[in-house]
């Protein structure tokens, strides 16, 4: 049985392509992999920009730094270690989203109000 | 029954192709396709890494410090254009240390350009405006294909790519209307590198045996020769602002096609290169082993203090 | 202020200089680039440096034309630019401190010269951000803000390759013993920056000896290394007088822009 949610690596392969044990071939000259998040300018949300190798968090998220922001494309900064990451399944999509299509009352064009009616 | 369900999902695949839909590192796929991303995205990552080398040769001879920094700036630009792309090729499943070591060992190929010399300053400027330049015809058609994360790191490189060009062109163009030693040196260095961009793109059609099924899952939007064709045609007018001439007697164009007419591409050339007998193969990958090997005993330090430091941190919430 | 100015943009570019041949051949591709950045900070600190040194050349070339005896520099017609300072001067007509022409050694060695210049420059720059020369207080202060990281950057590798394996303990012992000798130096000051201390534009650099050395002792605490006692050291890089490094440095940055005479890059 699947569960619903599983535990995996970003871009993890899952039961596909068996994934070997954590540490098996890790090497102690590896470093392991971060997911970098990064806001571009104040009142945007972080945004996933890719990912980099780094020994500890502080270090990943100076190489972040170094990487991703050459060009000033950020102003704060995420790092997260991608075995941390959990992600949901796309072969679930249909279940997982698909509910969401018929609850047009989320959605605030579904509410028919008076065009008088400003700032709302 | 399995085969069927197998079948099916061959067919939803090529179906979100079709539509242009990206595919994302945890959809199904099939096994060819990835093998194929995996092979295209690392070599594609080597040759950014690999061409460092070449254009780092210059960085402490370069001519002023203006140039120094630009040239610092793009060979640190590749290094990040490798990390980009080597990130891609982590999301299907390969690690970064695997990649390494099939560059290393000689298993994977990188692009056979950089296994030329750069023998003179010209070069450098002539890498830029040839060699990225091809490498941008190459990857723009990119941006948009079929796997998120390798379309996605080829938007961010092709943004930064624009400014490597530039500084190649302009390196010439200042060596152009300079003195006639400089003129001398821009007209070889174009002499050398050109034939060697061209095949750039690769063999030609009907001797490209993964071009078909690419094309079909969108992985390659355009033939080799499509953009080999359309390189040629910017190229032959660009050398016009040189005042400088590309190498080939047979370049003329050619109103009936639309297009320039060009000489015979020397493939045995090609073909020995990748295979390992270039200039500069075993430099190449002698240095890139060399920074590996001496790099271990830091890559290692920093793992062994990061886990002492967790290992600290534990034990104080214990 | 020439003199200081030019002996500010030598130790930037020259450190930069070293730093930039990691370029490509890093422990791994993020320490690659994180290394090339600090090589650009240092040779934009320099352009700015010898820009503003190239214009005082300028404004006043009787005084400081027979400061140089290269005669490559003094094919220069008209007024001169920072490549003419980077490029047409000899060896001794340098003045950066010994310890940044120094070979750049395994990453041991470069990270702890990073950590001792960065360090340096950090507190140098600090007060230079406030000296009545308006110029100099404007670079110092762009600077600045990037050898706060500098420091930052490689002071954790100096704690992480202190605390790492055995080693990479043993290299940093190895590093630490080799660039000692040349810290010294940083605190002795030469007549330029005597007279500058003077005219209040300055700290004399002796000021500078104690937070130093207690930033670094700091650092080694943590490191787990033992700090050396400040004794017997290497000097002249100041006066024009440096190690054998630096000739070879020069004969191949140099190289193009003496080879051909008058050419525009």
């Amino acid at each position: 049985m699947k569960t619903f949610i599983q535990i995996q690596r970003y871009g993890d392969y899952g039961d596909r392509e068996p994934v070997k044990a954590e540490g098996a071939t890790q090497n102690q000259a590896d470093w392991p992999l971060w997911e970098v998040f990064i806001r571009s300018k104040m009142g945007l949300d972080h945004k996933h920009v890719g990912s980099l190798h780094a020994a500890d968090a502080q270090m990943a998220i100076e190489n972040a730094r170094d990487v991703y922001t050459r060009r000033q494309e950020g102003i704060s900064i995420w790092v997260v270690e991608s075995k941390y990451i959990h992600a949901s399944n796309p072969d679930e999509a249909a279940s997982f989203y698909d509910p969401a299509n018929d609850k047009v009352y989320r959605h605030p064009t579904f509410y028919d109000l008076p065009d008088e009616l400003k700032a709302m | 029954m399995e085969k069927q369900a197998t079948i099916n999902l061959e067919q939803q695949f090529q179906d979100r192709v079709d539509q242009d839909i990206r595919i994302e590192p945890k959809d199904w796929m099939p096994e060819k396709y990835r093998q194929t991303l995996i092979r295209q995205i690392s070599q594609h990552a080597h040759s950014e890494i690999v061409g460092m080398l070449p254009e780092g040769n210059w960085i402490t001879r370069a001519p002023s410090l203006r140039r120094k920094a630009t040239l610092i700036a793009k060979v640190q630009d590749e290094a990040g254009h490798g990390l980009y792309l080597y990130s891609a090729a982590e999301t299907l499943g390969i690690s970064r240390a695997e990649m390494i070591d099939q560059l290393h060992t000689g298993k994977a190929k990188y692009s056979s350009i950089f296994n030329y010399p750069t023998l003179t300053w010209a070069d450098i400027g002539a890498i830029g405006w040839l060699v990225d330049g091809a490498a941008i015809m190459n990857q723009v058609p990119l941006c948009r294909t079929s796997y998120g994360p390798y379309a996605r790191a080829m938007v961010r490189i092709c943004k930064e790519e624009s400014f490597h060009q530039r500084q190649g062109f302009e390196i010439l163009l200042t060596l152009s209307r300079g003195t006639e030693a400089q003129k001398a040196m821009c007209q070889d260095a174009i002499n050398r590198w050109w034939w060697p961009s061209i095949m750039m793109f690769g063999p030609a059609d009907d001797a490209s045996p993964h071009t078909a099924q690419s094309m079909k899952w969108k992985i390659k939007r355009f033939t080799n020769d499509e953009l080999r064709q359309k390189f040629v045609d910017i190229c032959a007018e660009q050398v016009k602002i040189l005042g400088m001439q590309l190498p080939d007697s047979e370049l003329k164009w050619n109103p009936e096609t639309g297009h320039h007419d060009f000489g015979k591409i020397n493939w045995e050339e090609f073909w020995q290169v990748i295979s390992g007998n270039g200039p500069c193969n075993k430099e190449r990958i002698a240095a890139r082993v060399k920074a590996h090997e001496e790099g271990a005993w830091v890559r290692e330090a920093a793992t062994a203090f990061a886990s002492k430091q967790a290992q600290k941190q534990s034990a104080a919430v214990a | 202020m020439f003199l200081l100015s030019l002996h500010l943009a030598d130790d930037a570019l020259i450190l930069g200089h070293r730093n930039s041949e990691w370029t490509g051949h890093g422990p791994n591709l993020e320490q690659d680039i994180a290394i090339s950045n600090i090589a650009l900070d240092q040779i934009g600190q320099a352009r700015n440096f010898y820009q503003y040194a190239a214009e005082l050349y300028n404004a006043n070339k009787d005084a400081y034309t027979k400061t140089f005896s290269s005669p490559a520099f003094h094919q220069v017609i008209g007024p001169i630019d920072e490549d003419d300072l980077a490029y047409l001067r000899d060896a001794k007509e340098f003045r950066n401190h010994l310890m940044v022409e120094l070979k750049k050694g395994d990453w041991a060695v470069t990270i702890t010269r990073q950590f001792f210049m960065s360090l340096y420059q950090q507190l140098l720059y600090s007060d230079l951000q406030y000296s009545a020369d308006k110029r100099l207080a404007a670079i110092s202060e762009k600077s600045l803000k990037e050898v706060h990281y500098h420091v930052r950057w490689s002071g954790e590798w100096v704690i992480r390759l202190g605390d790492g394996t055995e080693e990479s303990h043993r290299r940093m012992e190895t590093a630490i013993d080799q660039l000692w000798p040349y810290v010294g130096e940083l605190f002795i000051p030469a007549d330029f920056q005597l007279e500058a201390a003077a005219s209040g534009q300055l700290k004399n650099p002796e000021y500078y000896r104690e937070p130093w050395l207690e930033k670094t002792a700091a650092a080694f605490d943590q490191a787990g290394l033992a700090m050396p006692a400040l004794n017997w050291y290497q000097k002249g890089g100041k006066l024009g007088i440096h190690t054998e490094h630096l000739g070879y440095l020069l004969a191949e940055m140099q190289y193009l822009q003496r080879s051909h005479p008058g050419a525009q890059w």
